[in-house]
């Protein structure tokens, strides 16, 4: 699914230069729901934002389903994260003067869809994440949880193949995060891949797979037991 | 293309922030309500010159002759001067090129009836091309023709008002009227723009008035239009050599201004345009002055704009906007903008100039207003402004790096 192999990316800082990562190697398989842990300055928010198209690496090759991901231009970059990612943010990132419905709609806009279908699709995400009685109020009248509940049926109105999120219970209470994790899995269970940048913990251990950065490498990789979240809830 | 989509988007982000929308387009609307009613009186003002000239042929040339008061080449003072059909022919020739239309005309006051009505009017004894030099439009029948000329017949071409007066209610067409106790046939009834003064008149041959009032061929005077190719200057040129040489023939010194006389239209014309010219560019100085302000002030707030909207663009890059689609957002939220305020403006001028404008008669301006040409014009003219202050806002929002502009401070 996703394929990464000596990975390296340097920010200029005045004259000097910070080397954030340093080599990294990492394959996802279809279906894993992996964490990526580190402390700030780790690198693993960069590492994110090249896996998203966001950024792009100084070397190092990068393949996603097959494809090199490579000399985009912008306008490939745009076509490519529409198609292939879903976007988590920490802080939501709704447009705070659309409704719900069409927020969860706005990616099959840039997929060129009809507005009827938009709507139909964009209904049936929202009753997945159990919001549809709220398509119609705007984010601000909506509670974090349910935000974040927007912003996933958002994530998954164009089906994307790879879900990334970035510290996606950062802004919510223990309590919400874990229903927040808890359809997060049911996803994964589904059979979406799935890759978070967090550094809690017991977040990360409701994942199936850690991977620990410290200053730009790979310090561990391994399989975890999955914390099921619904036992918390 | 017509993407509802894209529009639908544009609304809604014009709706969000709907305040600041009217107050961005207010610059613009005032801009252009400025320049229509500036517009409005130039054009006033212009139409009333117009009214002055009347709709004669503004390159007229007038040429009469009267009596010299200097006593040249032997020849006393006092002496009157008199063109004949060979003046004609000599302009003809002498200044083939520059005449466009020339006639010479007899004047002379009759007593005209038609059965039982009765009036005294002018005739106006013409050649043909008379017609285009006095601007007259023929309602009914033909105007004076060269067979007419040729064979002096007594055919008498009448104003509407005349018609209306004699005939009330007859049709004048082939009828004959009685000019002086001579029965002349109307062969045709004209209308003239310039009112009753112009309509009543009657219109007969050249030659036929040359041997009915005297059997000679004498002209009063001389009415030409030159070549509408002319520049004023030139035009000016024209007349001046025309006078020297008409002076030359008749053996008038240089300096005598009462032998013969040559009223030039091109001269007041060209004051008058002139004058325009002038105010046209200040309308424009003043109106461009403002439209620029206004543009600066759209573009300024577009710029705030995208800015406050660093985060959106950001989201909808990441959710997969290309560069395009967000300009096209920026650069049609900014052409909208501009022209509706500015179409507000216009429609604001528009009727003020249409209640206040027949009040403005007495101050020397005349159906104010704008016309179709201008509204087209200023709608193109507001597109443009509009992308002009769109553009640069559009290309900041399109650089916007995704990463920068979703970063969490």
């Amino acid at each position: 699914m996703l394929k990464i192999s000596d990975l390296h990316k340097s920010y200029a800082i005045g004259d000097t230069s910070l080397h954030v990562l340093k080599g990294i190697d990492l394959s996802v398989e279809e279906g894993e729901m992996v964490a990526i842990m580190g402390s700030s300055g780790s690198g693993k928010s960069t590492l994110l934002n090249i896996i998203g198209m966001l950024d792009v690496a100084d070397s190092g090759e990068y393949i996603l389903d097959g494809l090199p991901i490579d000399n985009l231009t912008e306008k490939k970059a745009a076509v490519y994260r529409n198609k292939f990612l879903g976007f988590i943010f920490q802080s939501f990132n709704l447009i705070n003067y659309k409704n719900a419905l069409e927020n969860v709609a706005l990616p099959l806009y840039y997929q060129g869809l009809k507005r009827k279908k938009r709507q139909e699709l964009g209904m049936f995400h929202l009753g997945k994440v159990g919001l549809t009685d709220w398509a119609h109020h705007l984010p601000k009248e909506l509670s974090g949880g349910q935000k974040q509940r927007v912003a996933i049926a958002r994530a998954l109105a164009a089906n994307p193949k790879l879900l990334l999120a970035d510290e996606p219970t950062g802004a919510l209470d223990t309590k919400t995060s874990y229903e927040i994790m808890e359809f997060i899995q049911q996803l994964n269970d589904e059979g979406k891949t799935i890759l978070m940048v967090t550094h809690e913990e017991d977040i990360a251990n409701m994942c199936k797979r850690i991977v620990r950065l410290r200053d730009g490498v790979i310090m561990e990789d391994k399989k975890v037991t999955q914390v099921r979240a619904s036992q918390y809830v | 293309m017509f993407d509802i989509d894209l529009w639908r988007e544009i609304f809604q982000s014009i709706n969000k922030n709907r305040t600041r929308s009217i107050l961005s387009g207010f610059t613009i609307a005032f801009a252009i309500l400025l320049f229509t009613i500036l517009f409005g009186i130039a054009n006033g003002l212009e139409n009333t010159f117009i009214e002055l000239f009347g709709t004669d042929a503004k390159n007229s040339i007038v040429i009469f002759p009267g009596r010299t008061t200097k006593a040249h080449k032997g020849l006393q003072s006092g002496r009157r001067i008199r063109f004949k059909n060979e003046d004609y022919n000599y302009i003809l020739e002498e200044f083939g090129d520059n005449v466009e239309y020339i006639t010479s005309k007899v004047n002379r006051n009759v007593e005209a009836s038609f059965k039982g009505e009765k009036n005294s009017y002018q005739v106006r004894a013409v050649h043909p091309e008379h017609m285009y030099i006095e601007n007259n439009v023929v309602e009914k029948g033909r105007y004076i023709n060269n067979r007419d000329l040729q064979n002096r017949t007594k055919v008498a071409v009448i104003g509407n008002a005349i018609k209306e007066d004699l005939f009330i209610r007859e049709e004048a067409v082939g009828k004959y009227i009685n000019l002086n106790g001579i029965p002349y046939k109307v062969v045709g009834v004209f209308s003239d723009d310039e009112g009753d003064n112009e309509e009543n008149v009657i219109y007969t041959p050249i030659t036929t008035a040359q041997r009915v009032y005297g059997n000679n061929d004498y002209v009063d005077f001389i009415h030409l239009t030159y070549n509408p190719k002319l520049n004023y200057d030139q035009a000016i040129a024209f007349g001046n050599s025309l006078t020297r040489k008409l002076k030359n023939k008749f053996d008038v010194a240089n300096d005598d201004q009462r032998a013969i006389r040559v009223r030039n239209f091109a001269e007041g014309t060209r004051n008058v345009s002139q004058m325009m010219f002038v105010l046209n560019l200040i309308v424009l100085f003043v109106g461009s002055g403002t439209l620029i302000a206004g543009i600066m002030g759209i573009s300024n707030i577009m710029v705030f704009i995208v800015k406050e909207r660093t985060k959106e663009i950001g989201v909808r890059k990441a959710l997969g906007a290309s560069p395009r689609s967000i300009v096209s957002i920026i650069l049609l939220e900014s052409i909208l903008i501009t022209s509706l305020a500015g179409y507000v403006g216009l429609l604001i001028g528009a009727t003020v100039l249409k209640i206040f404008g027949p009040g403005l008669k007495d101050y020397f301006i005349t159906n104010p207003g704008v016309n179709s040409g201008v509204v087209i014009g200023a709608t193109i003219i507001l597109i443009i402004s509009g992308a002009l202050a769109g553009y640069l806002p559009a290309n900041k929002a399109s650089k916007i790096k995704p990463i920068v502009a979703l970063r969490d401070e």
